[in-house]
Protein backbone atom coordinates (compact mmCIF):
# COMPACT_ATOMS: atom_id res chain seq x y z
CA UNK A 1 0.00 0.00 0.00
CA UNK A 2 1.23 3.88 -0.36
CA UNK A 3 2.12 5.47 3.23
CA UNK A 4 2.08 8.94 3.42
CA UNK A 5 5.32 10.96 4.26
CA UNK A 6 5.28 14.66 5.36
CA UNK A 7 8.30 16.62 5.20
CA UNK A 8 8.77 19.92 7.49
CA UNK A 9 11.81 21.60 6.52
CA UNK A 10 12.73 25.27 7.47
CA UNK A 11 15.57 26.39 5.67
CA UNK A 12 15.43 29.72 4.72
CA UNK A 13 17.94 29.93 1.97
CA UNK A 14 18.24 28.86 -1.91
CA UNK A 15 19.52 26.31 -2.09
CA UNK A 16 19.47 25.11 1.56
CA UNK A 17 20.90 22.60 3.35
CA UNK A 18 18.01 22.21 5.77
CA UNK A 19 15.67 21.38 2.27
CA UNK A 20 19.18 18.79 1.04
CA UNK A 21 19.00 17.05 4.19
CA UNK A 22 15.21 16.68 4.00
CA UNK A 23 15.68 15.26 0.93
CA UNK A 24 18.21 13.02 1.76
CA UNK A 25 15.71 11.58 4.74
CA UNK A 26 12.81 11.47 2.49
CA UNK A 27 14.83 9.34 -0.27
CA UNK A 28 16.42 6.87 2.44
CA UNK A 29 12.34 6.44 3.91
CA UNK A 30 11.42 5.91 0.62
CA UNK A 31 14.31 3.18 0.04
CA UNK A 32 13.06 1.50 3.32
CA UNK A 33 9.57 1.41 2.76
CA UNK A 34 10.38 -0.29 -1.13
CA UNK A 35 12.06 -2.43 0.37
CA UNK A 36 9.29 -3.57 2.84
CA UNK A 37 7.17 -4.02 -0.59
CA UNK A 38 5.64 -0.97 -0.08
CA UNK A 39 5.20 2.43 -1.50
CA UNK A 40 5.29 6.44 -0.90
CA UNK A 41 3.54 9.52 -1.56
CA UNK A 42 5.89 12.41 -0.08
CA UNK A 43 4.95 15.69 0.49
CA UNK A 44 7.20 18.10 1.33
CA UNK A 45 6.21 21.55 3.01
CA UNK A 46 9.01 24.19 2.70
CA UNK A 47 8.00 26.11 5.52
CA UNK A 48 9.41 29.29 4.31
CA UNK A 49 6.72 29.85 1.54
CA UNK A 50 4.31 29.60 4.20
CA UNK A 51 6.42 31.99 6.83
CA UNK A 52 3.18 34.88 6.02
CA UNK A 53 0.50 32.40 6.14
CA UNK A 54 1.65 30.90 9.59
CA UNK A 55 2.43 34.18 11.08
CA UNK A 56 -1.60 35.02 10.25
CA UNK A 57 -2.64 31.79 12.29
CA UNK A 58 -0.51 33.09 15.32
CA UNK A 59 -2.83 36.55 15.45
CA UNK A 60 -6.25 35.04 14.30
CA UNK A 61 -6.25 31.45 15.46
CA UNK A 62 -7.06 30.06 11.79
CA UNK A 63 -4.67 28.70 9.11
CA UNK A 64 -5.13 30.18 5.44
CA UNK A 65 -4.41 29.09 2.19
CA UNK A 66 -1.70 26.91 1.29
CA UNK A 67 -1.47 26.60 5.37
CA UNK A 68 -4.41 24.78 5.42
CA UNK A 69 -3.24 22.28 3.46
CA UNK A 70 -0.19 21.63 4.57
CA UNK A 71 -1.39 21.46 8.25
CA UNK A 72 -3.92 18.52 6.82
CA UNK A 73 -0.79 16.95 5.18
CA UNK A 74 0.93 17.02 8.29
CA UNK A 75 -2.40 15.67 9.92
CA UNK A 76 -2.84 12.67 7.45
CA UNK A 77 0.33 11.85 7.03
CA UNK A 78 1.66 8.25 8.29
CA UNK A 79 4.77 9.54 9.52
CA UNK A 80 6.72 13.09 9.31
CA UNK A 81 9.95 14.02 8.71
CA UNK A 82 10.68 17.49 11.03
CA UNK A 83 14.19 19.27 9.59
CA UNK A 84 15.44 22.64 10.93
CA UNK A 85 18.14 25.07 10.71
CA UNK A 86 19.90 26.48 14.19
CA UNK A 87 19.24 28.94 14.86
CA UNK A 88 20.34 30.87 18.22
CA UNK A 89 20.88 27.62 19.62
CA UNK A 90 17.68 25.72 19.35
CA UNK A 91 14.98 25.19 16.33
CA UNK A 92 14.54 28.29 14.28
CA UNK A 93 11.38 30.53 15.35
CA UNK A 94 9.27 29.68 12.17
CA UNK A 95 9.57 25.88 12.41
CA UNK A 96 8.59 26.20 16.37
CA UNK A 97 5.72 28.74 14.77
CA UNK A 98 4.56 25.94 12.34
CA UNK A 99 4.22 23.14 15.58
CA UNK A 100 2.41 26.07 17.52
CA UNK A 101 -0.38 26.50 15.02
CA UNK A 102 -0.74 23.10 14.47
CA UNK A 103 -4.03 21.65 15.94
CA UNK A 104 -3.73 19.42 19.51
CA UNK A 105 -3.45 15.54 19.10
CA UNK A 106 -2.69 16.18 15.52
CA UNK A 107 0.92 14.10 16.01
CA UNK A 108 -0.04 11.81 18.98
CA UNK A 109 1.31 8.67 18.41
CA UNK A 110 2.85 9.67 14.64
CA UNK A 111 6.16 8.74 13.75
CA UNK A 112 8.41 11.17 13.42
CA UNK A 113 12.25 11.89 12.82
CA UNK A 114 13.86 14.88 13.69
CA UNK A 115 17.06 16.71 12.03
CA UNK A 116 18.76 19.52 11.95
CA UNK A 117 21.44 21.08 10.23
CA UNK A 118 24.16 24.09 11.62
CA UNK A 119 27.65 25.44 10.66
CA UNK A 120 29.38 23.04 13.01
CA UNK A 121 29.07 19.99 14.85
CA UNK A 122 28.86 21.91 18.03
CA UNK A 123 25.47 22.41 17.96
CA UNK A 124 24.58 18.57 17.05
CA UNK A 125 22.93 18.36 20.88
CA UNK A 126 19.64 20.90 19.63
CA UNK A 127 18.42 17.25 18.53
CA UNK A 128 18.22 15.70 21.65
CA UNK A 129 17.66 19.18 23.91
CA UNK A 130 15.45 21.03 21.67
CA UNK A 131 13.54 19.02 18.96
CA UNK A 132 13.17 15.53 21.41
CA UNK A 133 11.35 17.71 24.40
CA UNK A 134 8.97 19.75 21.73
CA UNK A 135 7.92 16.25 20.50
CA UNK A 136 7.50 14.28 23.50
CA UNK A 137 5.15 17.39 24.57
CA UNK A 138 3.42 16.41 20.97
CA UNK A 139 3.36 13.20 22.01
CA UNK A 140 4.27 12.12 18.92
CA UNK A 141 6.81 8.87 18.40
CA UNK A 142 10.40 10.38 17.78
CA UNK A 143 12.45 7.22 16.20
CA UNK A 144 15.49 6.61 17.72
CA UNK A 145 18.02 8.20 15.52
CA UNK A 146 17.90 11.87 14.75
CA UNK A 147 20.42 13.06 12.27
CA UNK A 148 22.26 16.60 12.03
CA UNK A 149 24.55 17.72 9.61
CA UNK A 150 26.91 20.47 10.06
CA UNK A 151 28.49 22.02 6.97
CA UNK A 152 31.24 19.54 6.95
CA UNK A 153 29.06 16.32 6.94
CA UNK A 154 27.99 17.00 3.49
CA UNK A 155 31.03 16.87 2.00
CA UNK A 156 32.71 13.71 4.21
CA UNK A 157 33.10 10.36 3.31
CA UNK A 158 30.74 8.31 3.53
CA UNK A 159 31.93 5.60 6.11
CA UNK A 160 29.89 3.41 8.64
CA UNK A 161 28.97 6.76 10.45
CA UNK A 162 28.84 9.21 7.77
CA UNK A 163 25.90 11.61 6.83
CA UNK A 164 24.40 8.81 4.31
CA UNK A 165 24.37 5.89 6.90
CA UNK A 166 22.74 7.51 9.37
CA UNK A 167 20.02 8.79 6.95
CA UNK A 168 19.61 5.13 6.42
CA UNK A 169 19.09 4.12 9.08
CA UNK A 170 16.90 6.99 10.48
CA UNK A 171 14.33 6.13 7.18
CA UNK A 172 14.87 1.99 8.15
CA UNK A 173 13.74 3.36 11.85
CA UNK A 174 10.78 5.16 10.63
CA UNK A 175 9.34 3.05 7.88
CA UNK A 176 9.58 0.36 10.54
CA UNK A 177 8.14 2.61 13.30
CA UNK A 178 4.76 3.00 10.77
CA UNK A 179 4.92 -0.72 9.61
CA UNK A 180 4.55 -2.01 13.42
CA UNK A 181 2.38 0.41 14.63
CA UNK A 182 -1.58 -0.65 13.85
CA UNK A 183 -3.08 2.03 11.89
CA UNK A 184 -6.33 3.30 14.19
CA UNK A 185 -8.37 6.05 12.51
CA UNK A 186 -8.20 9.38 13.88
CA UNK A 187 -11.95 9.86 15.86
CA UNK A 188 -13.69 12.58 13.96
CA UNK A 189 -15.86 14.60 17.07
CA UNK A 190 -18.32 15.57 14.27
CA UNK A 191 -18.94 12.64 13.06
CA UNK A 192 -19.48 10.38 16.56
CA UNK A 193 -19.96 13.27 18.98
CA UNK A 194 -19.75 11.83 22.64
CA UNK A 195 -23.40 11.52 23.28
CA UNK A 196 -25.02 13.93 26.12
CA UNK A 197 -26.26 11.52 28.67
CA UNK A 198 -22.32 11.19 28.98
CA UNK A 199 -20.99 14.31 28.97
CA UNK A 200 -24.00 15.12 31.85
CA UNK A 201 -22.05 11.97 33.50
CA UNK A 202 -25.19 10.78 35.41
CA UNK A 203 -26.99 14.36 36.49
CA UNK A 204 -29.90 14.05 34.05
CA UNK A 205 -33.42 14.28 35.44
CA UNK B 1 -35.84 36.54 11.13
CA UNK B 2 -34.59 38.30 14.08
CA UNK B 3 -31.76 41.07 12.91
CA UNK B 4 -29.62 42.83 15.60
CA UNK B 5 -26.16 44.19 17.16
CA UNK B 6 -24.05 42.74 19.80
CA UNK B 7 -21.12 43.94 21.44
CA UNK B 8 -18.30 42.64 23.58
CA UNK B 9 -17.72 46.38 24.91
CA UNK B 10 -14.01 47.36 24.55
CA UNK B 11 -12.41 50.24 25.55
CA UNK B 12 -10.21 50.89 22.49
CA UNK B 13 -7.86 53.30 21.14
CA UNK B 14 -9.16 55.34 17.91
CA UNK B 15 -6.30 54.40 15.76
CA UNK B 16 -6.72 57.43 13.43
CA UNK B 17 -6.71 60.18 16.10
CA UNK B 18 -4.96 58.46 19.53
CA UNK B 19 -7.75 58.99 21.42
CA UNK B 20 -9.37 56.74 23.97
CA UNK B 21 -12.86 56.79 25.72
CA UNK B 22 -12.69 56.57 29.03
CA UNK B 23 -14.96 53.39 30.48
CA UNK B 24 -17.81 55.83 31.68
CA UNK B 25 -17.99 57.38 27.96
CA UNK B 26 -17.45 53.55 26.72
CA UNK B 27 -20.39 52.49 28.92
CA UNK B 28 -22.79 55.21 28.11
CA UNK B 29 -21.89 55.16 24.41
CA UNK B 30 -23.05 51.56 24.66
CA UNK B 31 -26.37 52.45 25.91
CA UNK B 32 -26.38 55.11 23.02
CA UNK B 33 -25.84 52.15 20.88
CA UNK B 34 -28.94 49.92 22.32
CA UNK B 35 -31.39 52.73 22.04
CA UNK B 36 -30.28 53.35 18.52
CA UNK B 37 -30.65 49.81 17.88
CA UNK B 38 -34.49 50.47 18.45
CA UNK B 39 -34.64 53.05 16.88
CA UNK B 40 -33.46 51.99 13.37
CA UNK B 41 -35.62 49.04 14.03
CA UNK B 42 -33.53 46.30 15.08
CA UNK B 43 -34.89 43.34 17.17
CA UNK B 44 -32.07 42.52 19.24
CA UNK B 45 -29.61 44.09 21.44
CA UNK B 46 -26.95 42.19 22.71
CA UNK B 47 -23.90 42.59 25.01
CA UNK B 48 -21.26 40.26 26.31
CA UNK B 49 -19.78 39.23 29.59
CA UNK B 50 -15.97 39.99 30.92
CA UNK B 51 -14.42 40.84 33.72
CA UNK B 52 -11.25 42.17 32.81
CA UNK B 53 -9.95 45.57 31.09
CA UNK B 54 -9.34 46.86 28.36
CA UNK B 55 -13.97 45.73 28.55
CA UNK B 56 -16.73 47.46 30.53
CA UNK B 57 -19.12 44.50 29.85
CA UNK B 58 -18.92 43.40 33.32
CA UNK B 59 -22.63 43.38 35.31
CA UNK B 60 -24.39 42.93 32.23
CA UNK B 61 -27.41 42.69 33.46
CA UNK B 62 -27.50 46.42 35.18
CA UNK B 63 -26.50 47.32 31.59
CA UNK B 64 -29.27 45.67 30.29
CA UNK B 65 -32.07 46.49 32.68
CA UNK B 66 -31.12 50.05 32.50
CA UNK B 67 -31.67 49.94 28.45
CA UNK B 68 -34.79 47.98 29.03
CA UNK B 69 -36.16 50.86 31.30
CA UNK B 70 -35.48 53.23 27.84
CA UNK B 71 -36.78 51.39 24.91
CA UNK B 72 -40.02 49.57 24.41
CA UNK B 73 -39.66 46.50 21.79
CA UNK B 74 -36.32 45.77 21.56
CA UNK B 75 -35.64 42.01 22.64
CA UNK B 76 -32.26 42.32 25.37
CA UNK B 77 -29.72 39.52 25.31
CA UNK B 78 -25.85 38.59 25.72
CA UNK B 79 -22.93 37.76 23.94
CA UNK B 80 -22.41 35.64 25.86
CA UNK B 81 -23.29 35.21 29.49
CA UNK B 82 -20.03 32.88 31.19
CA UNK B 83 -21.70 29.80 32.30
CA UNK B 84 -18.66 28.60 33.13
CA UNK B 85 -17.32 31.32 36.14
CA UNK B 86 -20.58 32.41 36.86
CA UNK B 87 -22.87 31.12 39.88
CA UNK B 88 -25.90 29.57 38.05
CA UNK B 89 -28.07 29.96 41.02
CA UNK B 90 -26.75 34.16 40.40
CA UNK B 91 -27.69 33.94 36.63
CA UNK B 92 -31.25 31.91 37.53
CA UNK B 93 -31.80 35.39 40.14
CA UNK B 94 -30.57 38.24 37.87
CA UNK B 95 -31.99 37.18 34.51
CA UNK B 96 -35.63 36.28 36.15
CA UNK B 97 -35.56 39.44 37.39
CA UNK B 98 -34.41 41.15 34.56
CA UNK B 99 -37.36 39.09 32.58
CA UNK B 100 -39.91 41.20 35.26
CA UNK B 101 -38.36 44.61 34.67
CA UNK B 102 -38.38 43.95 30.94
CA UNK B 103 -41.47 42.97 30.25
CA UNK B 104 -40.18 39.19 29.00
CA UNK B 105 -37.76 41.04 26.36
CA UNK B 106 -35.07 38.61 27.59
CA UNK B 107 -33.28 35.66 26.42
CA UNK B 108 -29.46 34.60 27.01
CA UNK B 109 -26.56 33.49 24.97
CA UNK B 110 -24.35 31.12 27.00
CA UNK B 111 -20.34 30.87 26.67
CA UNK B 112 -17.52 29.63 28.16
CA UNK B 113 -15.78 32.98 27.82
CA UNK B 114 -12.08 32.90 26.26
CA UNK B 115 -9.95 34.91 28.66
CA UNK B 116 -7.70 32.69 30.69
CA UNK B 117 -7.42 34.12 34.02
CA UNK B 118 -10.93 34.52 34.69
CA UNK B 119 -11.36 31.13 35.47
CA UNK B 120 -8.68 30.89 38.65
CA UNK B 121 -10.18 34.79 39.42
CA UNK B 122 -13.18 33.13 40.15
CA UNK B 123 -11.88 29.89 41.70
CA UNK B 124 -12.52 27.72 38.71
CA UNK B 125 -10.11 25.72 36.43
CA UNK B 126 -9.88 26.31 32.62
CA UNK B 127 -9.62 22.49 31.61
CA UNK B 128 -12.45 21.84 33.45
CA UNK B 129 -14.56 24.97 31.04
CA UNK B 130 -16.95 22.16 29.08
CA UNK B 131 -17.68 20.25 32.50
CA UNK B 132 -18.40 23.40 33.90
CA UNK B 133 -20.55 24.66 31.08
CA UNK B 134 -22.65 21.58 31.44
CA UNK B 135 -23.04 21.03 35.05
CA UNK B 136 -23.91 24.81 35.68
CA UNK B 137 -26.51 24.65 32.94
CA UNK B 138 -28.31 21.64 33.54
CA UNK B 139 -28.40 23.51 37.24
CA UNK B 140 -29.70 26.67 35.51
CA UNK B 141 -32.54 25.46 33.87
CA UNK B 142 -33.68 23.20 36.78
CA UNK B 143 -33.41 26.49 39.18
CA UNK B 144 -36.03 28.32 36.21
CA UNK B 145 -38.14 25.10 36.13
CA UNK B 146 -38.98 23.96 39.62
CA UNK B 147 -39.89 25.42 42.36
CA UNK B 148 -37.97 23.42 45.74
CA UNK B 149 -34.09 22.02 43.85
CA UNK B 150 -32.04 19.83 45.42
CA UNK B 151 -29.22 19.11 44.15
CA UNK B 152 -25.72 18.13 44.52
CA UNK B 153 -22.77 18.35 41.49
CA UNK B 154 -18.98 19.04 41.76
CA UNK B 155 -18.79 22.27 41.26
CA UNK B 156 -21.10 24.63 43.64
CA UNK B 157 -22.24 24.13 47.18
CA UNK B 158 -25.26 21.23 47.28
CA UNK B 159 -28.48 22.77 47.21
CA UNK B 160 -31.32 21.58 49.17
CA UNK B 161 -34.84 22.22 48.66
CA UNK B 162 -33.66 25.66 47.61
CA UNK B 163 -36.42 27.99 45.28
CA UNK B 164 -34.85 30.83 43.04
CA UNK B 165 -36.67 33.94 43.20
CA UNK B 166 -38.02 35.48 41.57
CA UNK B 167 -39.45 33.08 39.43
CA UNK B 168 -39.57 33.49 35.62
CA UNK B 169 -41.78 35.93 34.28
CA UNK B 170 -45.35 33.87 33.79
CA UNK B 171 -43.27 30.59 34.93
CA UNK B 172 -41.77 31.11 31.27
CA UNK B 173 -37.84 30.84 31.60
CA UNK B 174 -36.06 32.65 28.67
CA UNK B 175 -35.26 31.33 25.83
CA UNK B 176 -31.18 30.46 25.65
CA UNK B 177 -28.82 30.24 22.87
CA UNK B 178 -25.91 28.10 22.81
CA UNK B 179 -22.72 29.86 21.53
CA UNK B 180 -19.44 27.73 20.47
CA UNK B 181 -16.89 28.45 18.07
CA UNK B 182 -15.64 24.95 17.62
CA UNK B 183 -16.64 22.82 20.48
CA UNK B 184 -18.67 20.06 19.31
CA UNK B 185 -20.23 19.09 22.87
CA UNK B 186 -21.44 22.35 23.22
CA UNK B 187 -23.79 22.22 19.65
CA UNK B 188 -24.58 18.63 21.68
CA UNK B 189 -25.77 20.36 24.46
CA UNK B 190 -27.99 23.00 22.42
CA UNK B 191 -29.34 20.31 20.72
CA UNK B 192 -29.87 17.60 23.71
CA UNK B 193 -31.89 20.39 25.22
CA UNK B 194 -33.83 21.78 22.21
CA UNK B 195 -31.98 24.83 22.52
CA UNK B 196 -30.76 27.76 20.52
CA UNK B 197 -27.29 27.24 18.94
CA UNK B 198 -25.57 30.33 18.12
CA UNK B 199 -22.15 30.14 15.96
CA UNK B 200 -19.75 33.56 16.22
CA UNK B 201 -19.19 33.71 12.69
CA UNK B 202 -17.07 36.67 13.18
CA UNK B 203 -13.10 36.24 13.51
CA UNK B 204 -13.40 32.93 12.31
CA UNK B 205 -13.87 30.89 8.87
CA UNK B 206 -16.86 29.69 7.74
CA UNK B 207 -16.16 26.38 7.58
CA UNK B 208 -16.09 25.80 10.93
CA UNK B 209 -19.91 27.35 11.64
CA UNK B 210 -21.33 25.15 9.09
CA UNK B 211 -19.21 21.91 10.84
CA UNK B 212 -20.88 23.54 14.11
CA UNK B 213 -24.17 24.30 12.81
CA UNK B 214 -24.47 20.85 10.86
CA UNK B 215 -23.63 18.98 14.50
CA UNK B 216 -26.08 20.83 16.31
CA UNK B 217 -28.83 19.96 13.22
CA UNK B 218 -28.28 16.50 13.11
CA UNK B 219 -28.38 16.22 16.56
CA UNK B 220 -31.60 18.19 17.50
CA UNK B 221 -33.36 15.62 15.39
CA UNK B 222 -31.98 12.82 16.89
CA UNK B 223 -33.00 14.21 20.22
CA UNK B 224 -36.79 14.56 18.85
CA UNK B 225 -36.84 18.22 19.12
CA UNK B 226 -38.05 18.50 15.35
CA UNK B 227 -36.70 17.99 11.86
CA UNK B 228 -32.98 18.72 11.58
CA UNK B 229 -33.94 22.48 9.63
CA UNK B 230 -36.57 23.16 12.04
CA UNK B 231 -33.45 23.80 14.88
CA UNK B 232 -32.98 27.21 16.07
CA UNK B 233 -29.72 28.66 14.79
CA UNK B 234 -28.16 32.12 15.25
CA UNK B 235 -25.44 33.53 13.37
CA UNK B 236 -22.77 36.59 14.27
CA UNK B 237 -21.77 38.54 11.43
CA UNK B 238 -19.02 42.35 10.86
CA UNK B 239 -19.49 44.81 8.59
CA UNK B 240 -18.95 48.11 8.17
CA UNK B 241 -20.43 50.11 5.70
CA UNK B 242 -20.52 53.12 3.21
CA UNK B 243 -22.68 54.03 -0.16
CA UNK B 244 -19.61 54.02 -2.01
CA UNK B 245 -17.94 50.49 -1.16
CA UNK B 246 -14.56 51.88 -1.84
CA UNK B 247 -15.08 54.72 0.78
CA UNK B 248 -16.21 52.59 3.40
CA UNK B 249 -12.80 50.24 2.86
CA UNK B 250 -10.60 53.45 3.44
CA UNK B 251 -12.31 54.42 5.92
CA UNK B 252 -12.41 50.95 7.87
CA UNK B 253 -8.85 50.09 6.98
CA UNK B 254 -7.08 51.73 10.02
CA UNK B 255 -9.34 50.52 12.64
CA UNK B 256 -9.17 46.40 10.79
CA UNK B 257 -5.18 47.05 10.89
CA UNK B 258 -4.99 48.19 14.37
CA UNK B 259 -7.83 45.65 15.89
CA UNK B 260 -7.01 43.76 19.01
CA UNK B 261 -8.21 40.11 18.10
CA UNK B 262 -6.67 40.02 14.37
CA UNK B 263 -4.84 43.44 13.68
CA UNK B 264 -1.27 43.25 12.73
CA UNK B 265 -1.99 40.15 11.15
CA UNK B 266 -3.49 39.62 7.83
CA UNK B 267 -4.45 42.06 5.06
CA UNK B 268 -8.36 43.59 5.33
CA UNK B 269 -8.86 41.92 1.73
CA UNK B 270 -7.73 38.24 3.27
CA UNK B 271 -9.69 38.79 6.18
CA UNK B 272 -12.59 39.48 4.06
CA UNK B 273 -11.85 36.40 1.76
CA UNK B 274 -11.24 34.57 4.71
CA UNK B 275 -14.42 35.31 6.96
CA UNK B 276 -17.71 36.57 6.93
CA UNK B 277 -16.22 39.80 7.12
CA UNK B 278 -18.21 42.30 5.24
CA UNK B 279 -16.63 46.14 4.20
CA UNK B 280 -18.71 47.82 1.47
CA UNK B 281 -21.63 49.24 0.32
CA UNK B 282 -25.13 48.36 1.99
CA UNK B 283 -25.67 46.14 -0.94
CA UNK B 284 -22.52 43.92 -0.79
CA UNK B 285 -23.66 43.25 3.08
CA UNK B 286 -27.07 42.53 1.54
CA UNK B 287 -25.54 40.35 -0.47
CA UNK B 288 -23.00 38.27 1.61
CA UNK B 289 -25.74 38.26 4.63
CA UNK B 290 -28.09 35.97 2.43
CA UNK B 291 -25.49 34.08 1.35
CA UNK B 292 -24.50 32.22 5.03
CA UNK B 293 -27.84 30.75 4.17
CA UNK B 294 -26.20 28.74 1.82
CA UNK B 295 -23.71 26.54 4.60
CA UNK B 296 -26.21 27.11 7.31
CA UNK B 297 -29.74 26.23 6.27
CA UNK B 298 -32.84 28.80 7.17
CA UNK B 299 -32.14 30.42 10.45
CA UNK B 300 -33.75 32.56 12.84
CA UNK B 301 -31.00 35.34 13.85
CA UNK B 302 -28.60 37.48 12.30
CA UNK B 303 -26.32 39.39 14.60
CA UNK B 304 -23.68 42.10 13.60
CA UNK B 305 -20.90 43.28 15.64
CA UNK B 306 -20.99 46.83 14.43
CA UNK B 307 -18.81 48.99 17.77
CA UNK B 308 -15.39 47.63 18.06
CA UNK B 309 -11.83 48.22 17.58
CA UNK B 310 -12.19 51.96 18.43
CA UNK B 311 -15.12 53.13 16.45
CA UNK B 312 -16.29 56.27 17.49
CA UNK B 313 -19.78 56.10 18.93
CA UNK B 314 -20.99 58.75 16.27
CA UNK B 315 -19.65 56.82 13.35
CA UNK B 316 -21.12 53.33 14.88
CA UNK B 317 -24.51 55.66 15.47
CA UNK B 318 -24.26 56.02 11.27
CA UNK B 319 -23.08 52.36 10.38
CA UNK B 320 -26.96 51.44 12.46
CA UNK B 321 -28.51 53.95 10.47
CA UNK B 322 -27.26 52.31 7.57
CA UNK B 323 -28.32 48.86 8.46
CA UNK B 324 -31.70 50.15 9.74
CA UNK B 325 -32.48 52.21 6.43
CA UNK B 326 -31.54 49.89 3.83
CA UNK B 327 -30.11 46.74 5.64
CA UNK B 328 -32.45 45.24 7.39
CA UNK B 329 -35.63 46.14 5.76
CA UNK B 330 -34.28 44.17 2.53
CA UNK B 331 -32.92 41.11 4.55
CA UNK B 332 -36.00 41.01 6.52
CA UNK B 333 -38.07 40.83 3.52
CA UNK B 334 -35.65 38.27 1.16
CA UNK B 335 -35.12 35.78 4.21
CA UNK B 336 -38.96 35.53 4.76
CA UNK B 337 -39.50 35.04 1.20
CA UNK B 338 -37.12 32.02 1.42
CA UNK B 339 -38.04 30.48 4.60
CA UNK B 340 -40.49 27.21 4.02
CA UNK B 341 -43.25 27.88 6.19
CA UNK B 342 -42.60 24.28 8.79
CA UNK B 343 -39.17 26.16 9.89
CA UNK B 344 -40.15 28.20 12.90
CA UNK B 345 -39.12 31.45 14.02
CA UNK B 346 -36.79 32.30 16.93
CA UNK B 347 -38.65 31.81 20.49
CA UNK B 348 -39.59 34.46 22.26
CA UNK B 349 -41.18 35.16 25.79
CA UNK B 350 -44.38 35.64 24.04
CA UNK B 351 -44.53 32.71 22.18
CA UNK B 352 -42.91 30.62 25.06
CA UNK B 353 -45.68 31.47 26.80
CA UNK B 354 -48.58 30.91 24.50
CA UNK B 355 -46.70 27.08 23.35
CA UNK B 356 -46.90 26.60 27.45
CA UNK B 357 -50.58 26.88 27.33
CA UNK B 358 -50.91 24.54 24.41
CA UNK B 359 -48.97 22.10 25.74
CA UNK B 360 -47.26 20.74 29.22
CA UNK B 361 -43.13 21.15 28.16
CA UNK B 362 -41.17 18.94 30.36
CA UNK B 363 -38.27 20.28 31.97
Amino acid sequence: MTRRIAVVTAGLSQPSSTRLLADLLAGATDRAFRLAGEQTDIAVIELRDLAHAITDHLMTGFPSGPLVDALAAVRDADALIAVTPVFSASYSGLFKSFFDVLEDGTLEGKPVLVAATAGTARHSLVLDFAMRPLFAHLRAHVVPTGVFAASEDFGAAGAAGGLTARAERAGRELADAVLGRSRAGRVDPFDNPTPFEQLLGGQGT
Amino acid sequence: MQLGIFTVGDVTTDPTNGSTPSEHERIKATVAIAKKAEEVGLDVFATGEHHNPPFIASAPTTTLAYIAAQTSRIILSTSTTLITTTDPVLIAEDYAKLQHLADGRVDLMMGRGNTGPVYPWFGKDIRDGIPLAIENYHLLRRLWREEAVSWEGKFRTPLQGYTSAPRPLDGVPPFVWHGSIRSPEIAEQAAYYGDGFFANHIFWPSTHTQQMVGLYRRRFEHYGHGSADQAVVGLGGQVFMRRNSQDAVNEFRPYFDNAPVYGHGPSLEDFMAQTPLTVGSPQQVIERTLGFRDYVGDYQRQLFLMDHAGLPLKTVLEQLDLLGEEVVPVLRREFAALKPAHVPDAPTHASLVEAGRTEEVPA
